[in-house]
């Protein structure tokens, strides 16, 4: 399979590749690690007429510690995630989550922020942003804006991001909650999760699935269940509140319900909560 | 088209391709590198499983464009008989394979694998190894051979 014809370019930063897109509008898709858009584009499900491959801009590579969050560049690839001592610390969610994403060469390749700019509901680490209040900060010709990824994703794979803009950077704010977890039901180790759930703890427990409607959203009947008392078995019976999970030759939307339920609360009681 | 320049094995390539041209075509077809094997074609299987910059990548899912002004090892940058890589070794000692398709990948995989964790448990052999398919299911003796050439087989006196 082979992608149909484009022009590429390389810019020098993030501000350059901005100017890029808002010169060619909607023709133009970013490009970081290419893990998810390459396969899109070698089934001509994506055909843009231009490539601006950020992947080269160091200066968006990095894991930095700020005050009240940890900082992580657009093109910092998953394997930095996986083996980062100070998420590890930090955010222990993250890169546990990572680590189970894909395989060990999509993960030398792809990145988190792209992950995350790509909105499908399938991904895990969608859910894990989500559990963990990330934010973003999102360049484009007006300035940098920031919005939290709460109000980010739209639909499937549609987000809140103009063709003229990039996701530059992800902010997960620290101390992240000590008590956490996640669970993903596959059947291959290496396959999307039919269903998945990732939980921060705290006193304001964050629950959020993976596949389970058309975009990756939070469980929010559970956390209120939860909010008003009621113990783990009780609260996950709320998984599938308000949800419409997909049918697919992996599973019957029924069946997503039923895992959604068992996973969530088989999260809840690893986070002790 | 654009001019990339890509050391491949240790020498110099300079062509001027494609921006859609996926480096595992800039390996078997400009450069004559077919010991870099197309099985899926759509980042499942691992056969096409080359090193760049020293980190295994699927290379059907990755422009060679991507890969200019880099480093990328394949098979056949290794080692060949008589001088076979201590993986290849292992591999063809364990005969830890049947039909040989998957066999470039997994070993370019193993390889990375081990530079990642030079002494790995079984199961984090298997685990490091998802990205790999062999469709004849000999994953057996191809988890043998990782482990034997690793710290944790030197340990064992495998070797």
């Amino acid at each position: 399979m082979i992608p149909a014809a484009f022009d590429y370019v390389v810019p020098d930063s993030a501000e350059h590749a901005v100017a890029l897109l808002a010169d060619h509008g909607d023709e133009a898709k970013v490009l970081a690690g290419g893990q998810s858009l390459l396969p899109l584009m070698k089934l001509r499900l994506a055909t843009p007429g231009l490539l601006v491959d950020i992947g080269r801009i160091n200066e968006l590579s990095y894991i930095r510690q700020e005050t009240g969050y940890v900082a992580i560049g657009a093109t910092t690839r998953h394997c930095d995630v996986e083996w980062s001592g100070l998420l590890r610390q930090w955010v222990p969610l993250l890169p546990h989550v990572t680590s189970q994403v894909a395989d060990p060469q999509v993960r030398h390749r792809g990145t988190l922020v792209g992950a995350i700019a790509h909105g499908d509901p399938a991904s895990d680490l969608a859910a894990a942003a989500l559990a963990l209040d990330a934010s973003l900060v999102i360049l484009g010709p007006q300035g940098a804006r920031a919005t939290p990824v709460a109000q980010f994703f739209r639909g499937f794979l549609d987000v809140d991001l103009s063709p003229d803009e990039i996701v530059t950077e992800i902010r997960i704010p620290t101390p992240a909650a000590s008590a956490w977890s996640f669970q993903k039901f596959v059947r291959r180790s290496f396959d999307w999760a039919i269903v998945g759930c990732a939980i921060a703890g705290g006193p304001e427990p964050r629950v959020a699935l993976v596949n389970m409607d058309s975009r990756p959203l939070r469980a929010l009947a559970v956390e209120e269940a939860l909010a008003a008392g009621a113990p783990a078995a009780e609260a996950a019976a709320y998984a599938t509140h308000g949800v419409t999970p997909p049918s697919d030759l992996h599973a019957p939307s029924e069946y997503r319900m039923h895992l959604a339920r068992v996973l969530v609360r088989r999260s809840l009681q690893e986070a002790h909560l | 088209m654009r001019t990339v320049a890509i050391t491949v094995n240790g020498e110099f390539r300079r062509h001027e391709i494609e921006p859609r041209l996926l480096l595992v075509y800039f390996l078997r077809d400009l450069l004559g590198l077919t010991g870099t094997n197309v099985g899926c074609d759509t980042s499942t299987c691992g056969a096409c499983t080359v090193h760049l910059d020293g980190s295994s990548v699927k290379s059907c899912t990755l422009l060679a464009v991507q890969a200019d002004g880099g480093s990328v090892t394949t098979i056949e940058g290794i080692g060949s008989e008589p001088a076979l890589n201590p993986m290849q070794q292992s591999f063809q000692r364990m005969h830890a394979l049947q039909c040989g398709f998957c066999t470039p990948g997994m070993v370019m995989a193993a390889m990375s694998l081990l530079a990642d964790n030079p002494a790995p448990t079984e199961a984090e052999v298997r685990r490091g190894l998802e990205g790999n398919l062999c469709r004849c299911t000999g994953y057996h003796n191809i988890v043998r051979a990782v482990l034997a050439v690793s710290e944790t087989g030197e340990r064992r006196g495998e070797q």
